[in-house]
């Protein structure tokens, strides 16, 4: 059994070998250790269980279900609401008490940043969600992906999935980040060279010395978007994830030392098989963006030259504590306003918290985004807002401008994706800067 | 699992993501209530560009007055496409409206996972590979019929035939309707409790 991926051993570990021989050479079938689910895909998946394992089914673990509602919370629209409903409703006859319900203390925001926040994420985990940004999990070492909602209700009745193991990319990143830089250009980058369908099926597996300096929630950025190219990202465990998940978790003596011992063991051996493998300097990348309407359309911010009507910082991309903080940090640093509308909408209860409290030279975050003109409105009601366009009244969505230009640290610029206009995908530095000029900006050109 | 499916093509490129098949707003529509996946069916394609939806309708005007209550259908029962079919959201939304709007199969030169999976799972449509990218040898309104025991399309407006890739792992799957019925077949799960 030598000469695995992260990815295989993973895999191998949770495969059912008894029951994959049912499948005849076509796949495997594999526990889940978690399943995932939020307010838009919930409730279709949860129809689907009641009509194929009968109206008074159960699911397979109700400890190992999490609904965390998400995309559409603060709107007027009754059938959103409906939605929560249903989600509600399926939790207690379930017995799922992982529900972060809203308006309640427990309710928490953009699923893929709760997930690992709440404690549920660990390394080794088979992890499915009803939502294709369930790969931002790879960051701490688990094979995850999204899935539909038919494959969902199977999961909800069985606790297995029937899947074939993919083939893994290694992407290579010698050498440090230059400091104008951060985690959102890495992906960017990747995207940009190997196309929104470079990793189709794929596992994409993240690895170097700009990986490993890379904090939890910046791995969380790259593998995030391991989607937009088709892929799932994976980065090897180390100390850094050891130390996010035990401080977020509650684990016997027991528990946390097995998980060290597992930690070094969930790395590629050197002689594991790739179907490709790349290698970048990570000192000579830049700063980024994907601009519309594709993931994949990336360009250097310094060779743009495009004038914006806002700025969007948010999402599971980039609407972690982080991803203000790096933002924040242009604000204080260059001691400027925004120039165009800014929009914040953090990504998790946790995020805001952070937000209110963490400080830069005295001044709170929060300070200093409202000293420099942000708009606040959104600051207490974390969500998946307009990343995703959403019903009309969102928060953040372009209604109706098609020639709206907006510069966004969230994760897609498809055509009408957060509404209508034009969407630049970018790092949260280059949000910042590009608020305070009014255009595309390179933070070096501030 | 019908062995040709013959229809009218509406053809597109590369990249078209499933934002692009049923838009974000339209998701509070839940798929599992058959009402309400006629009306995704209704809303299909809704968010291609407006230009490009302007010359080329999916539902047509003559089909529009069923929108509202979901009984419009397009007259397509076969997409063309490039590379990158279905990329993007996870929504199963996607493949149900399609499936809802009477699309049978599409033929791309590529498929995301998710959205592949999906078709294959709820049994909406097939999801047929092309071994080529035959997406600028198709127009819409082209008449087309899929061979799947031969792995051929043929292009019946132009009198020209490609090849398809053989279905391979997700066949056993397609051939049952779909991954319940598959995993019944197989004896993984049993029967489906009549109520």
């Amino acid at each position: 059994m030598s000469g695995r991926t992260i990815t295989e051993k993973i895999i191998d570990g949770n495969t059912d070998w008894e029951k994959t021989k049912k499948l005849n050479g076509n796949g495997r079938v594999v526990n889940v250790d978690l399943l995932l689910t939020h307010d838009v895909c919930g409730p279709p998946t949860s129809g689907i269980f009641y009509q194929e394992f009968g109206r008074n089914a159960r699911v397979w673990d109700p400890r190992k279900v999490v609904i965390i509602p998400d995309h559409y919370i603060f709107t007027k629209d009754a059938t959103a609401a409906r939605n929560i409903q249903v989600m509600r409703d399926f939790a207690k006859e379930q017995g799922i008490t992982n529900f972060y319900d809203v308006e309640t203390p427990r309710y928490r925001g953009v699923c893929h940043v709760a997930l690992p926040e709440a404690g549920h994420v660990k390394p080794g985990q088979v992890i499915f969600g009803t939502d294709s940004h369930t790969c931002t999990h790879g960051a701490l070492g688990t094979v995850s992906a999204g899935i539909g909602n038919t494959t969902g209700a199977y999961i909800l009745g069985t606790g297995h999935a029937l899947m074939n193991v993919p083939e893994s990319i290694k992407f290579r990143l010698e050498n440090l980040l230059p400091a104008y830089t951060s985690a959102k250009d890495v992906i960017l980058k990747i995207i940009g060279e190997i196309g929104t369908d470079g990793a189709d099926f794929k596992a994409m597996e993240f690895c170097g010395p700009a990986i490993e300096r890379l904090g939890i929630e910046d791995r969380m950025t790259i593998c995030n978007m391991a989607i937009e190219a088709g892929g799932n990202g994976i980065i090897a465990p180390d100390e850094k994830t050891l130390d996010y998940v035990r401080l977020r978790r509650s684990m016997s003596r027991s528990e946390c030392s097995n998980l060290k011992k597992l930690i070094q063991e969930l790395q590629s051996d050197p002689e594991a098989k790739y179907l490709k493998k790349f290698v970048w300097d990570a000192s000579q990348i830049e700063p980024m963006a994907a601009c519309p309407h594709s993931p994949g359309n990336v360009k250097r911010v310094r060779d743009l030259d495009v004038k914006l009507d806002s700025v969007y910082i948010g999402s599971c991309t980039g609407g972690k504590k982080k991803d203000f903080f790096d933002a924040a940090m242009v604000f204080y640093r260059y001691g400027k306003k925004a120039s165009i509308p800014l929009l914040l909408v953090p990504a998790t209860c946790e995020v805001v918290d952070f937000i209110q409290t963490e400080k830069i030279g005295g001044k709170t975050l929060y300070n200093i985004f409202e000293e420099s003109g942000a708009d606040m409105n959104s600051m207490g009601q974390p969500s998946c807002a307009a990343c995703l366009g959403g019903p009309k009244d969102t928060y953040g969505r372009i209604n109706d401008e098609p020639n709206h230009n907006r510069a966004s640290t969230t994760n897609r610029n498809f055509p009408k994706r957060m509404g209508s206009g034009n969407v630049y995908l970018v790092s949260p530095f280059t949000a910042a800067a590009s608020a305070i000029k009014g255009k595309l900006t390179d933070l070096r050109d501030l | 699992m019908a062995d040709t499916i013959k229809g009218i093509d509406y053809a597109l490129k590369n990249n078209i993501d499933t934002d692009q098949m049923i838009p974000a707003d339209r998701l509070t529509w839940n798929p599992a209530k058959p009402d309400e996946r006629l009306k995704l069916g209704s809303y299909a394609f809704d968010g291609l560009p407006d230009d490009f939806k302007k010359d080329h309708p999916f539902i047509t005007l003559e089909e529009r007055p069923g929108i509202a209550d979901g009984t419009a259908k397009a007259r397509y029962k076969v997409i063309t496409a490039g590379k990158g079919f279905g990329c993007g959201s996870s929504r199963e939304h996607a493949a149900n409206a399609l499936g809802a709007a009477g699309v049978e199969v599409v033929v791309a030169k590529g498929y995301a996972r998710i959205f592949f999976e999906n078709c294959v799972a709820t049994g909406e449509l097939l999801p047929a590979t092309s071994r080529e990218d035959i997406s600028d040898k198709f127009e819409t309104g082209d008449e087309v019929e899929v061979d799947l025991v031969n792995n051929r399309v043929y292009n019946l407006t132009k009198k020209t035939d490609y090849e398809i890739e053989p279905l391979g792992y997700v066949k056993p799957v397609v051939e049952a309707g779909g991954l319940f019925a598959f995993a019944r077949k197989v004896g993984l799960i049993g029967d489906k409790p009549k109520e």
